[in-house]
């Protein structure tokens, strides 16, 4: 009985419809896939991307150079070098990030006693060069400066759970 | 001996010993905070509370209480965790959790005893007191907000250092450490305050904001800006030393360390030889090695005389005398030519640890202060515990105790006043400290010897004869031979053709025109300025380096960072050169080198002190004249790598000269 009714199938080419139908069932469906770059998944708040140092609204940079970032770095990729500023403050003269050696494990931020360094939601800061991906200071600034407002509604929006 | 049990632990404990003691004796871990070895007790943060029986039914502070017979003390019973977590919980009260912006931040007692002992949480929600930051001179940097009122600072500042300046004003929660006035502090050893400082409320000024503990490669190193040998702890990072700590050695420097050995490290980055010279038409230009060993070729003759400065070890003094091979060897730069044949008679008999068992003192010509503070300490300690008595002969100056000043007349060597004579009549352990500046008078050297003999300074079980250098490479220089007949002067009348000079800042060069200089050393300082060609080399945290002790105390030290530049190692060079004059040294490595060294004087082989035996040069006694001055005029500017540091000029300019560096307008 069953070889017959696999002759049947054989020779009415089942397998070859069925599959067929199968295709028609999705080119009818919405699509899964998107059109990135122009559009996007949403984000978790707590997606660890591209670092940024952030400053205070007044303006005054966070970090405080206490190097605990630098200490807890699995990767050794956080070099941090600090002196008194004139007003005698306590502050970083270099804040180098090894992008190339980081791996995204955002223990630096879990370190920060004040929020200074954080792992932004910039995924897209791939480089042409090595280089570009040994970041310093300025460069962090600059980061957190572009990245402020969606770091900041991240960091409020994880606020609860901490 | 009263037996105690510690926690179930029977002991036998020295008489007089504390229940802190005790319990430490019985391998158990008191926390404390103001109590410290080698201070008085003070029984004021009240973290080392015990458990006694029999006492009253309460916890107790066991840092002033003495064991006594059958106490039976507990350390672990919730009693003793309540009471610790609780004190712990008082002292956060007003202390700013301002960790990750303190230097003290990672060696912070009060940082790792709350975590040990404390409760992990705060429950205080209303203000913290704040007190002003006060001035304590350009080592100490102060953050009173942070301070716990352990008063270790006041009680190192008035027993160990002798200066009554720091104290403590005001009472409870209003008490606020300070100096008389803010003044700065007046003390080659007020950068121990901060080591001893068990929080962040006393820094260090120049290393401020600089390094975290975890980042420094700690080396254990010998100190070379005195004759002291003090055992340091060089904290290096990346090519830097950033700091240099002491180790604790109980026979040389307890735990202490001068202003100098501390904060003379930044001078190690600055004004560096980096790549060797040749003078060419009276200007310096800078050469290959190969250029410069040529151009020493061209003056060899076979032998060269060599001289050393002060800061050389003898693994380089060594090599440079295996390469010269002359008897035209000297270290004493200042022209200084006293007698050398008996090494024991130009050495600290009885010994650093020793003095403070001595009942009179007697300075000749000698400035301890400036010329080895932590000599100096011992003395004080010497007068506070055993009520020491003290006279002096030279200038009258500040030596932080009270001395019977005897007039600068050396004549008072050889007719003694009566308060002298009497005071050692009666002595058992007299002794006599003759100061390095002393010697360049003519006879002063016989007459102390003749002093020490008339008065018996050398007896059974006691050397009280002591000669004190203040430069750390004399000892081993002498040992090695460093020491010309008739010093630099009569060394220099000899008009050598080629000469080496080893570090040599302070000699004399006009004494050399005729000769052609050579100078081996890391600073461009008065040696590096008058030289044909300069190699340079390594300072002492880059090079392995045996140093002897005004005691004779052979010590060994361990290299830190590299040179930097074409520098190397001053051994090496000599090596190096050895072979480009065709007179190849037998040692390719430190260690062979240490063995040649050895076979020719044994006891730089042995570290520890070097014995000498005692005997007695038979010198002339006739002396006559007077101390004019002590050989140390600016302790915070005496070498080449003190002169290179910005932290030294400021302490020069402010402590000794009084002014102070003005801060660039804004």
């Amino acid at each position: 009985m069953t070889s017959i009714a696999h002759l049947i199938k054989t020779f009415t080419l089942w397998e070859f419809v069925k599959a067929h139908w199968l295709t028609l069932q999705y080119f009818f469906k919405p699509k899964a896939t998107i059109n990135y770059p122009f559009e996007k998944n949403p984000l978790s708040a707590r997606f660890r991307g591209e670092h940024a140092l952030r400053r205070y609204p007044n303006g005054e940079e966070r970090c405080i150079a206490c190097k605990l970032c630098e200490a807890v770095c699995p990767a050794l990729a956080i070099t941090i070098e600090s002196e008194p500023r004139d007003d005698g403050s306590r502050r970083t003269t270099r804040y180098d990030i090894d992008m190339t050696k980081c791996i995204y494990c955002g223990f630096c931020q879990e370190a920060c006693p004040v929020d200074a360094i954080v792992e932004g939601p910039n995924f897209e800061f791939a480089t042409e060069t090595r280089e570009e991906l040994l970041y310093d200071k300025a460069k962090l600034l600059d980061n957190g400066a572009k990245w402020e407002r969606a770091i900041a509604a991240n960091l409020a929006a994880d606020a609860p759970y901490r | 001996m009263p037996k105690v049990t510690v926690d179930g632990l029977e002991i036998e404990v020295p008489a007089g010993a504390t229940v802190l003691q005790a319990c430490e004796m019985a391998g158990k871990e008191i926390p404390r905070f103001c109590y410290h070895e080698r201070l008085s007790i003070a029984g004021n943060c009240r973290m080392c509370l015990v458990e006694i029986a029999p006492g009253p039914p309460k916890p107790q502070a066991s840092c002033a209480l003495p064991a006594t017979e059958g106490q039976i003390i507990r350390t672990d019973t919730p009693m003793v965790k309540k009471a610790r977590e609780g004190v712990m919980e008082f002292l956060l009260i007003n202390h700013p959790l301002d960790c990750p912006i303190c230097d003290q931040g990672g060696e912070c007692d009060l940082q790792d005893q709350s975590v040990a002992y404390g409760r992990g949480a705060s429950r205080f929600e209303e203000n913290k007191r704040a007190v002003t930051e006060k001035y304590m001179g350009p080592l100490v940097k102060t953050a009173m907000t942070r301070c716990i009122q352990c008063t270790r600072c006041v009680r190192f500042a008035e027993e160990v250092a002798g200066i009554e300046e720091v104290g403590a004003i005001g009472r409870g929660e209003n008490m606020q450490i300070t100096t008389y006035l803010e003044h700065a502090m007046q003390s080659e050893l007020s950068g121990n305050v901060v080591d001893l400082c068990p929080v962040g409320a006393l820094t260090s000024k120049p290393y401020a904001f600089e390094a975290r503990p975890w980042e420094l490669k700690k080396t254990p190193s010998i100190d070379v800006m005195d004759a002291v040998g003090t055992n340091i702890r060089l904290d290096s990072r990346g090519r830097a030393v950033l700091r240099a700590l002491p180790r604790i050695n109980d026979d040389v420097n307890e735990e202490w360390a001068s202003d100098k050995t501390r904060h003379a490290v930044d001078g190690l980055t600055h004004r560096r030889l980096d790549k060797p010279y040749i003078r060419k038409d009276g200007k310096l230009v800078a050469a290959s090695w190969v250029e410069a060993f040529d151009a020493i070729k061209a003056h060899w003759t076979g032998e060269a005389a060599v001289l050393a400065g002060d800061q050389v070890d003898c693994e380089t003094m060594f090599a440079a005398r295996a390469l010269a091979g002359t008897s035209m060897l000297e270290g004493r730069q200042t022209g200084l030519a006293y007698d050398t044949s008996s090494l024991s008679a130009v050495n600290f008999n009885t010994t650093i640890a020793g003095i403070e068992n001595a009942d009179v003192i007697l300075l000749v010509g000698s400035d301890l202060r400036r010329e080895a503070p932590l000599v100096n300490t011992r003395i004080q300690k010497a007068i506070r515990k055993r009520g020491a008595k003290v006279f002096a002969i030279g200038p009258v100056t500040d030596l932080t105790y009270k001395v019977e000043w005897l007039g600068d007349d050396l004549s008072a060597l050889t007719k003694a006043p009566k308060a002298l004579t009497e005071a050692l009549k009666n002595a058992e352990r007299p002794a006599i400290i003759v100061g390095g500046g002393a010697l360049r008078y003519a006879g002063v050297h016989g007459a102390a010897l003749a002093f020490a003999k008339k008065f018996k300074l050398v007896r059974d079980g006691w050397n009280g004869f002591n000669v004190l250098h203040f430069a750390a490479a004399r000892m081993g220089g002498l040992m090695l031979g460093y020491a010309h007949d008739g010093g630099i002067k009569k060394l220099a009348a000899a008009s050598p053709t080629l000469a080496f000079f080893l570090g040599a800042d302070e000699v004399d060069y006009s004494l050399f025109s005729n000769t052609f200089k050579v100078y081996v050393g890391h600073h461009g300082d008065n040696g590096a300025h008058h030289a044909d060609v300069i190699m340079p080399g390594a300072a002492y945290s880059e090079k392995s380096g045996t140093y002897v002790n005004l005691e004779g105390r052979v010590q060994r030290g361990e290299r830190a960072v590299f040179p930097p530049g074409d520098a190397r190692e001053d051994w090496a060079i000599f090596r190096a050169l050895s072979d480009a004059l065709g007179k190849r040294l037998p040692f390719d490595s430190v260690d062979a080198l240490r063995g040649e060294m050895a076979k020719v004087v044994p006891a730089l082989g042995v570290e520890g002190l070097a014995n000498y035996g005692w005997n007695e040069p038979s010198l002339s006694a006739e002396v006559n004249g007077k101390i004019a001055d002590y050989p140390i005029k600016d302790f915070y500017l005496t070498n080449a790598i003190c002169r290179a540091s910005e932290t030294m000029q400021k302490c020069s300019s402010e402590l000794v000269h009084g002014t102070q560096i003005l801060e660039a307008a804004e």
